[in-house]
């Protein structure tokens, strides 16, 4: 390591990372200024850089009565229904690419091969590839309007399955031999051991399903047509679209800062068990 | 407590690779057996057979008379320790032990007292409720042993469990071991690649190469009469000197134009072409012997090794220190007592033997 810097060297970094952070954070607290305004201000496009007095009462218009635009549906039910959507999908991924991944990496079965490498395939068939057919099925077993008919299209991909089996094979093969002279079959030795140790690669994955399955926008678009199973992401877009009255702004950056929320809270919390994950590499 | 037998035992792989041939061998009860090879001589294969966890092609695998060839690993009655240990991370050195005990149904209590008199007999009672990456090598080897001790089983297996130890741990825990099962008395087999470990270690030593058995005996028996060029060289360190040879007739050989007496009761026709082999420890200097040519001295304290040349042929010899003031280029007139010459055959390897002998 050089030990005498130039002072340049100590500033240089802090202000790119300063820029960096503006960068991202400004936007931001831009929503956050607008969510705090009077319509008024808004609509005569004086907004500024300094928050207004009308957060709370913007707030709780569009948390309990709703907002205007083309959706009257409040936004705290809104959020409901992202949240059990990220939520159903984020556990339905890790409940099938965990269990297909063990399947795939320890056992033996005719066409094991086949097997993974079809589900690789699917990497290749995001749901926006295949939105026409996957429509068409949901539809045809009515399920539009549903939570399964929402969710389990987005459930199905194989970045869980791939995820799971790089980590299991990392798991040295001594430990399943162990578990089999201390007596643990497959399944025993599927909680007993393989669970455990896969506590941090379940925690990442559920942050990244859980924001993935949040951020969710055409499928939930196409699938749900009903007010009370709208999601938030469609709920600002029906906001911004009015057909005759003005776009209140304040209120879908009211909603907008309250999208971004649980995405953060689930970032925050789950981060602790990203570092360890990161920190404690022994197996 | 049991015995092992092993009757003809194969295992052939998938792709075709014979990784052990035919193999017959009884481990008699209480016994310590070491099955020592070079790596891929199929002894870590057949470790894995009699364990279970790997499938037995031909013949079959008894523990105490009873055939177990279609047994799961677990209801064999077997403990092993693993090279790497395999101790399972997440849990406590305490559970590392209870796990196996708890599969099998055993009370709580039971459990409790197996577990701290395991963790007393291997000092890791102040460990029990560290996490295994907390653990020294040293100390996770004791688990390991720990895991197996708690279940009492009739055999224990081991798998090269001192090679990822360093050399001075190596050596005390090859003493711990062998103290260890000396007490509790369980037959053991234990697979090494190292011939030191072999040969301290065992009281029944199997020499294994290319999935067969080459010699079995004791470590001595084996040290002082290898039955083949392959036993000769691997077992004993340094390693024994072969040397190639020619046979006069009348129980003298031709090596570099020096005629070297052997036993007069091995029938060799002149012109026989044979090898002979001088442990480097029984080489010294003699006025009657021949000439070798010293290039590098090697100082190990207590022992001096000289490697030296004996016209085209490598020679190695090991004295005590200061015994033989040796240099590099210079020249030694050495020999052997004809008892600790070893005939072999130059073309099977196979040591030949007296007539009335064989």
């Amino acid at each position: 390591m050089v030990e005498h810097r130039h002072w340049s060297m100590h500033v240089l970094p802090h202000l790119i990372l300063g820029l960096g952070v503006l960068l991202v954070v400004f936007p931001v607290y831009l929503a956050f200024v607008g969510a705090t305004l009077d319509p008024a201000t808004i609509a005569n496009g004086q907004m500024g850089v300094v928050p207004g007095n009308r957060f709370i009462e913007n707030m709780s218009r569009v948390l309990l009565a709703g907002a205007g635009g083309s959706t009257r549906e409040p936004v705290l039910h809104m959020l409901w229904n992202s949240f059990v959507m990220a939520m159903v999908i984020a556990i339905g991924k890790i409940v099938i690419s965990i269990l297909s991944a063990y399947a795939v990496v320890y056992f033996r079965f005719p066409l094991r091969k086949t097997a993974f490498w079809v589900i690789f395939m699917t990497l290749m068939l995001p749901v926006e590839v295949r939105i026409y057919p996957t429509y068409k099925i949901v539809a045809d077993l009515g399920m539009l309007d549903t939570v399964a008919g929402l969710c389990i299209p987005l459930i199905a991909s194989a970045t869980g399955t791939l995820l799971f089996r790089q980590f299991f094979m990392t798991i040295p093969d001594e430990l399943i031999e162990a578990s089999q002279m201390d007596g643990a079959g497959p399944v025993r030795f599927f909680i007993d051991t393989v669970l455990p140790l896969s506590l941090t690669s379940i925690a990442a994955l559920f942050v990244i399903q859980f924001i993935y399955g949040w951020n969710q926008y055409l499928w939930p678009l196409l699938i749900t047509s009903k007010d009370s199973m709208q999601t938030i992401v469609i709920g600002i877009k029906k906001m911004i679209v009015t057909q005759d009255a003005l776009t209140e702004w304040q209120l879908a950056m009211a909603t907008a800062v309250l999208a971004m929320l649980p995405p953060v809270l689930v970032v925050v919390v789950m981060q602790k068990l990203f570092v360890r994950g990161l920190v404690e590499t022994e197996k | 407590m049991a015995d092992i037998r092993l009757d003809h035992v194969g295992k052939t792989y998938a792709g075709g690779f014979e990784a052990v041939r035919d193999l017959s061998l009884t481990v008699p009860d209480g016994c310590f057996c070491v099955l020592v090879g070079p790596s891929g001589c199929g002894k870590s294969t057949l470790l894995r057979m009699v364990a279970g966890l790997e499938t037995i092609t031909t013949g079959t695998v008894s523990l105490n008379a009873q055939v177990v060839n279609h047994l799961e690993p677990a209801q064999r009655d077997i403990a092993m320790v693993f090279q790497n240990y395999a101790l399972y991370p997440h849990m406590r050195v305490y559970d590392n032990m209870a796990y196996g005990l708890r599969n099998r149904g055993v009370p709580e209590a039971e459990i409790a007292s197996r577990v701290a008199h395991a963790a007393q007999i291997l000092d890791l009672e102040d460990l029990l409720t560290r996490k295994p990456r907390a653990l020294s090598g040293g100390q996770r080897q004791r688990v390991a042993m720990g895991r197996a001790i708690v279940r009492k089983p009739q055999v224990f297996l081991f798998d090269e469990p001192l090679s990822n130890l360093d050399a001075k741990l190596r050596v005390h825990m090859r003493v711990e071991i062998r103290k260890l099962q000396k007490a509790l008395g369980v037959t053991s087999l234990y697979v090494t690649h190292d011939q030191t470990e072999a040969m301290t270690m065992a009281d029944l030593l199997v020499v294994m190469n290319k999935g067969v058995i080459e010699q079995i005996g004791a470590p001595m028996e084996i040290y002082r009469t290898p039955m083949s060029v392959f036993v000769a060289t691997f077992i004993g360190s340094p390693p024994m000197n072969i040397l190639e040879a020619t046979s006069l007739g009348d129980g003298v050989v031709s090596i570099e134009g020096h005629r070297l007496l052997i036993d007069q009761a091995l029938s060799l026709p002149a012109g026989h072409k044979v090898k002979i082999g001088i442990r480097p420890e029984h080489l010294s200097v003699q006025a009657d012997g021949f000439t070798i040519h010293v290039e590098l001295v090697e100082s190990l304290g207590a022992h001096q090794i000289i490697h030296a040349t004996w016209g085209q042929q490598k020679l190695a010899m090991q004295v005590e220190t200061d015994r033989v003031p040796a240099q590099s280029g210079q020249a030694l007139v050495v020999g052997c007592a004809p008892q600790h010459l070893h005939v072999f055959d130059a073309q099977t390897g196979q040591r030949l033997l007296r007539d009335n002998a064989s």
